[in-house]
């Protein structure tokens, strides 16, 4: 996994509520057995409709998505970070994630930055006023920055310590694990004969 | 201070705990399927890693495989191609799978608990979010993405953040008529689709004791669509008698152990959750979504919402884009609305007690001219247990199409998919937009509320027949 210090890119409001997995990426285009090549299924409904906003020419070059409460709610689908990540966002901000497309995220080196409503609103109007404006978005501080004097947005958003650890330095969870297989061991050789195997 | 029934199997599977850092838990069983696996074995091959415990790992074939034709090549190249990887990574590493044609395929969530392989006191994860319906045995079990199963293939462990723990207690006896569905789809309604995030949840209460096993996976499966990380209920005689006799359940003296651990499986009296949400069976009704997701629900007997009936604006953007995908009008009865197509099946509601109670309200009816009606069994098993039961042919005389095990309209991976603008009563767990086919529009339902409706063709109760 790449390291995530910081970006400063093209931001999309995207101002809907419950962007649900299958509207990230509907389940036809998971079919593919590769991690790459799922560009052409992000928002793949909603793309069909010359007025969405990713088909504007300010948003060709996107990189940061701006979204409405509950983003990535349904399915456990990793591809729908993969679908974002190939089409080139690197981070997205939301008033509230799911849980597993947060986890997801953090796994596949896409930023999840969790900020208070009022920031998502901010940010909107901001953008709404400036279309293809940039944001900059800092892990280390975990600070989002916009604009210039008065209407400047600066803002901090959450994230949990150990994936922020994880990202700053591009960390791979299972070599991470691996170094404990000792404590693994152990768990094991106490556990009780009456759990079911498979073979 | 006493634990609750989460804590207690949480910290039965914690390997590793340290200050700062997530907890590294156990997993008793990983399920995995052909949409989310391959890249995960992919990883595997270019890290040089192998499969810890091919023996706590179970692979079957069921997102995208044809519920017609089964027992020829598929012919979806592309589909063909992701099942197959799945055939050739499974015999690489060492897994037992169970492929399109085999007496034990189905859909992943149905064939663990009849295979016994889902138990009290167990993790259990899977690449797909309705893992959760397993912890309708009092096991913990949630979906994860795919670099979490290469994780767990790898080291059969995932780090993992304590959740939080709440109570939800239904009191009272459901009436006559209303399901685990309409219970579940009540409270989603009630939560809204993120009310559980963060949480894992326990179901209590009469209501829930008195569910038979498969309402209780009806109730567990829909956990995540109101955002929890989990839901559980805590193991009882309904659960050992359904887990007894099941090919990999424990015998002998490994049943005594097993059960009498199980039987530790409750809430502590003096134990507190962080939050607690407290509903009444007794004044529910039939319940149906409206919108495009889960927690957009209404009873039958009421009307299609108006954006003004919500005060927060959020929510009236989201029920004007709702209606307008949906086509429908604000203040429409709901019994009003008229159906495409019936969808009976999925990990909601796949199960034999799902497809016995569908035939006995549609026995003697046929299906409305302008309907179709789609069953499909939840796995092989099913299917064969509904036939020897003769419900296949309950369905067929009443115009019904009988299908092969798989998720089938679910989701639409595979052909079974509504066209653009189609609309259908589904007793499945997701109305999102486009989730059953591009424009289709999907109502969810209980299983009598699908069997009516088909016989009306319009969203009916079986009181309305």
């Amino acid at each position: 996994m790449d390291k995530f210090t910081n970006h400063t890119g093209v931001a999309m409001p995207l101002k809907r509520s419950n962007v649900d997995t299958d509207q990230i990426i509907p389940a036809v285009y998971l079919k593919r057995v590769t991690r790459t090549g799922f560009e052409d299924g992000l928002f793949a409904a909603w793309r069909n409709d010359r007025e969405f906003i990713m088909n504007r020419p300010e948003y060709a070059e996107a990189s940061v998505l701006v979204a409405g409460p509950d983003f990535g709610t349904g399915s456990s689908r990793e591809h729908a970070v993969w679908a974002l990540q190939n089409y080139g966002f690197k981070v997205v901000i939301s008033s509230r994630f799911a849980d597993i497309f947060r986890g997801n995220s953090g796994k596949a080196g896409l930023l999840s930055a969790q900020v208070d409503e009022a920031v998502v609103e901010g940010l909107w109007a901001y953008l709404e006023a400036n279309p293809g404006a940039e944001v900059s978005v800092d892990l280390e501080s975990r600070s989002i920055k916009a604009g210039q004097g008065d209407d400047a947005i600066d803002a901090t958003f959450v994230i949990d310590d150990y994936t922020r650890w994880r990202l700053l330095n591009g960390l791979d969870d299972i070599g991470i694990t691996l170094s404990h297989e000792a404590d693994i061991d152990a768990f094991e050789a106490k556990r009780p004969a009456y759990k079911p195997v498979t073979q | 201070m006493g634990k609750t029934l989460a804590e207690k199997v949480w910290d039965e599977h914690v390997v590793r705990s340290t200050e700062g850092e997530p907890d590294l838990l156990y997993i008793d069983l990983h399920l995995i399927h052909e949409v989310t696996s391959p890249q995960a074995f992919d990883g595997l091959r270019m890290s040089q890693r192998k499969v810890r415990r091919p023996d706590l790992t179970l692979a079957t074939e069921d997102h995208n495989v044809p519920t017609l034709d089964w027992d020829k090549p598929i012919a979806d190249p592309v589909s063909r191609t992701q099942v197959d990887t799945l055939r050739k990574n499974a015999a690489d590493f060492g897994v037992r799978l169970h492929p399109l044609g085999d007496v034990e395929q189905g859909i992943v969530h149905v064939v663990g608990p009849q295979l016994g392989l889902t138990q009290p006191g167990m993790t259990i994860v899977c690449g797909d979010s309705h893992t959760s319906t397993h912890g309708a045995f009092g096991a913990i079990a949630f979906g994860i993405g795919t670099s979490e199963v290469e994780h767990v293939l790898a080291t059969q462990t995932l780090p993992q953040q304590k959740p939080k723990t709440m109570a939800v207690t239904v009191n009272g006896s459901l009436p006559e008529g209303v399901t685990a569905k309409d219970l579940v789809l009540t409270l989603i309604t009630h939560t809204g689709t993120g009310g559980g995030q963060g949480y894992i949840v326990e179901y209590r209460g009469q209501a829930i004791e008195e569910l038979s096993m498969e309402g209780r996976m009806t109730v567990c499966n829909m956990s995540i669509e109101w955002g929890a990380k989990a839901g559980l209920i805590a193991p009882d005689q309904t659960t050992f008698d359904y887990i007894e006799g099941k090919p990999e359940a424990p015998k002998g003296a490994d049943w005594d152990a097993a059960v009498a651990y199980w039987k530790t499986l409750v809430t502590d009296a003096d134990a507190t959750f962080d939050k607690e949400i407290v509903l009444d069976a007794s004044t529910m009704t039939p319940f149906v979504t409206w919108g495009t997701n889960p927690g957009q629900g209404v009873q039958l007997g009421g009307n299609v919402p108006s954006p003004a009936d919500f005060s927060d604006p959020v929510d009236q953007i989201a029920c004007e884009k709702a209606l307008e995908y949906m086509g429908l009008q604000a203040g429409t009865p709901m019994r009003e609305i008229k159906v495409d197509t019936v969808f009976v099946g999925s990990c909601t509601n796949g199960r034999i007690e799902d497809l016995r109670l569908a035939a006995e309200v549609i026995k003697g009816h046929k299906v409305a001219d302008q309907t179709r009606l789609l069953v499909v069994p939840g796995s092989v098993r099913v299917r064969l247990q509904a036939e020897a039961e003769g419900l296949d042919q309950i369905f067929i005389a009443a115009g019904a199409e009988w299908r092969g095990a798989g998720c089938s309209m679910c989701l639409g991976m595979n052909p079974d998919q509504l066209a653009p603008g189609e609309r259908s009563a589904s007793t499945s767990n997701r109305n999102f937009e486009g989730r059953q086919g591009k424009g289709g529009r999907t109502h969810l339902v209980s299983i009598p509320v699908a069997a009516a409706t088909a016989v009306r063709g319009t969203l009916s109760s079986p009181a309305d027949l």
